[in-house]
């Protein structure tokens, strides 16, 4: 499939958005929907609506079958060992609290380290916080270079007899970096140490393989990867799974509850209590299907070109400061603009229909050491063109003629 | 949407050259702005005499030519304003901020409108409105107003 017939699939871009041509330029934030996945949740709900793993009702049984076929795509598509390593959450963030909550009341105590990188997302250090107070734990940001990269020489320096998890985002929101996690990974594990990957930037962009990675948890963000909002994954080893207490009480969870006492039910459900986010998850199957048709490897060498490309568009223009220069650079581009603040430069772009973000990304304490408040973010997805970047550089031509 | 209309020659202007700024030394109120959402601060200081008239205004803060410029424009018009002026200003600026077409307080000098009114744009653009409002709150916290419990734009 070519670039432009990618981008038929997507429906939002046959719209004019206040009479321009939409140049999405956000997919960090969230991606747009291919026409496949807003259909899945319309059948759904218009011809096959049931409640899953409950009743035993031909509707019950098919929408039990259609939910537990995307948790086997899921599966496939991470390269996991068993289909019941991967959990549904309501989103990345609740995969990672899930985590941060069971892992830190069973294993941590006072004064054990948890090492996090000044990367990090806010979705990825708040959950850990909790457990400064709860539990007395030291949380520590291994330092991000000049690059904006995190090295692993940098985690090994951080790493002490105390630190009893590692959790470190897999691509950067703001410098794009790409973190050595198998290595990171393979050297917490000869120390005994775990490790968490934020997979939020990670899983739509990079092909994943958990036998290879062998990290512990890779939580992933739905809507990120072209699929519904409201749902998220964690993948886990199942020794965790099994080995963690349950995160949230309720229905579907448990095997038997008694006035005296309540016994857990098996994994997935373990980790599943209430109603989950069921046209959600169905639809996300199609998204997987989406990606897979398409192929990740061909979505990784399409951006990386654009990445290149709008570095290249943007280093000519000399009033742009791109942020972050690491060795290894996912699809995002953040800069600033000489005497433009960053939300001037989004409003600006938005005229032109170029949407991008402005701020501080749910990253303050990477803006802290980069001493800015705020930056813009032109962050790629799968159905981006150079033409796209080509607009984005022209848009900011305009700011700069505005404030001149 | 115009952007003529967001980002007038006033508010480039102020945005640049923004007046009062940095904090000065014998200020004995003060409090700070701030937006969650992009992280811009705005902390605004003053010297409040025993007649609750405000002798002297700054602010310090890094923000978007918006409240920038609105931080710079606010501190212009509410040096030499007493207690209740400052509240009715404020209350008149919000409120036009939020909904009405134009100023309606007797206090404000027509030059002073125009300038005030140069900040009215954000109002086609939702999401900027707390960039155009964020200094002013700093003020009204600062000279300990309470909000009005049924409109959060307006203080009591």
């Amino acid at each position: 499939m070519s670039i432009k017939d990618i981008k038929k699939e997507f429906p939002i871009f046959n719209n004019k958005i206040q009479n321009n041509d939409l140049v999405y330029l956000d997919s960090a934030n969230s991606s747009q929907k291919p026409q496949v996945v807003v259909d899945r949740i319309y059948d759904f709900y218009t011809k096959e609506f049931s409640n899953v793993g409950r009743s035993i009702h031909y509707l019950a049984v098919a929408a039990t079958n259609l939910y537990e076929n995307t948790r086997t795509l899921v599966q496939k598509y991470i390269n996991a060992k068993d289909k019941n390593e991967i959990v549904f959450t309501k989103g990345a963030t609740e995969a990672i609290n899930l985590v941060a909550n069971t892992f830190g009341q069973k294993h941590l105590n006072e004064g054990d380290e948890i090492l996090l990188t000044e990367l990090e997302h806010h979705s990825n250090y708040v959950p850990w916080h909790y457990l400064r107070k709860s539990k007395g734990v030291k949380i520590k940001f291994a330092e991000m270079d000049e690059n904006g990269d995190v090295t692993l020489e940098t985690i090994e320096k951080n790493i002490t007899d105390k630190t009893k998890i590692i959790a470190i985002t897999h691509l950067s929101n703001v410098t794009g970096a790409i973190l050595p996690v198998k290595e990171i990974t393979k050297l917490a594990h000869s120390k005994n140490i775990p490790v968490l990957i934020d997979g939020c930037q990670g899983a739509p962009h990079l092909k994943l393989d958990m036998q290879d990675l062998d990290c512990d948890f890779y939580a992933i963000s739905c809507h990120k990867m072209y699929g519904p909002t409201g749902l998220g994954i964690l993948y886990a080893k199942k020794k965790w799974l099994e080995e963690l207490p349950p995160y949230q009480g309720g229905g579907g969870m448990i095997r038997e509850v008694k006035k005296e006492g309540i016994t857990f039910g098996e994994l997935p459900n373990k980790y599943e209590a209430g109603t989950m986010a069921t046209a959600q998850v169905i639809a996300f199957g199609e998204s997987i299907k989406f990606i897979n048709k398409i192929g990740i490897e061909n979505i990784e060498k399409h951006e990386r070109e654009l990445t290149v490309y709008g570095e290249e568009v943007l280093r000519k223009n000399n009033s742009v400061k791109l942020i972050g220069n690491p060795k290894d650079k996912g699809s995002v581009l953040s800069f600033t603009l000489d005497g433009v603040h960053p939300h001037d430069i989004a409003t600006i772009l938005d005229e032109d229909g170029v949407a991008i973000r402005a701020g501080h990304h749910c990253c303050q304490i990477l803006h802290e050491k980069l001493g800015l408040s705020a930056t813009a973010r032109a962050s790629l997805g799968v159905y981006n063109t150079k033409e796209d970047l080509d607009q984005l550089n022209e848009s900011l031509n305009k700011c700069k003629k505005i404030f001149s | 949407m115009d952007l003529k209309e967001l980002y007038q020659e006033i508010i480039l202007e102020h945005g640049k050259n923004p007046r009062n700024l940095g904090k000065f030394e014998n200020f004995n109120k003060d409090a700070e702005g701030y937006n969650p959402l992009c992280g811009d601060k705005v902390h605004v200081y003053l010297k409040l005499n025993e007649n609750k008239e405000i002798e002297d205004i700054s602010f310090e803060g890094h923000g978007c030519a918006i409240s920038m410029a609105s931080a710079s424009i606010m501190t212009e018009l509410m040096k030499d304003k007493k207690n209740p002026e400052v509240k009715e200003i404020l209350n008149d600026f919000l409120g036009m901020i939020k909904q009405s077409p134009e100023l309606k307080s007797q206090l404000i000098k027509e030059d002073e409108k125009t300038k005030l009114m140069s900040l009215s744009g954000v109002k086609q653009y939702p999401m900027r409105v707390k960039c155009a409002t964020i200094a002013w709150h700093a003020l009204a916290s600062a000279m300990n107003y309470k909000k009005d419990e049924n409109d959060n734009e307006k203080f009591i």
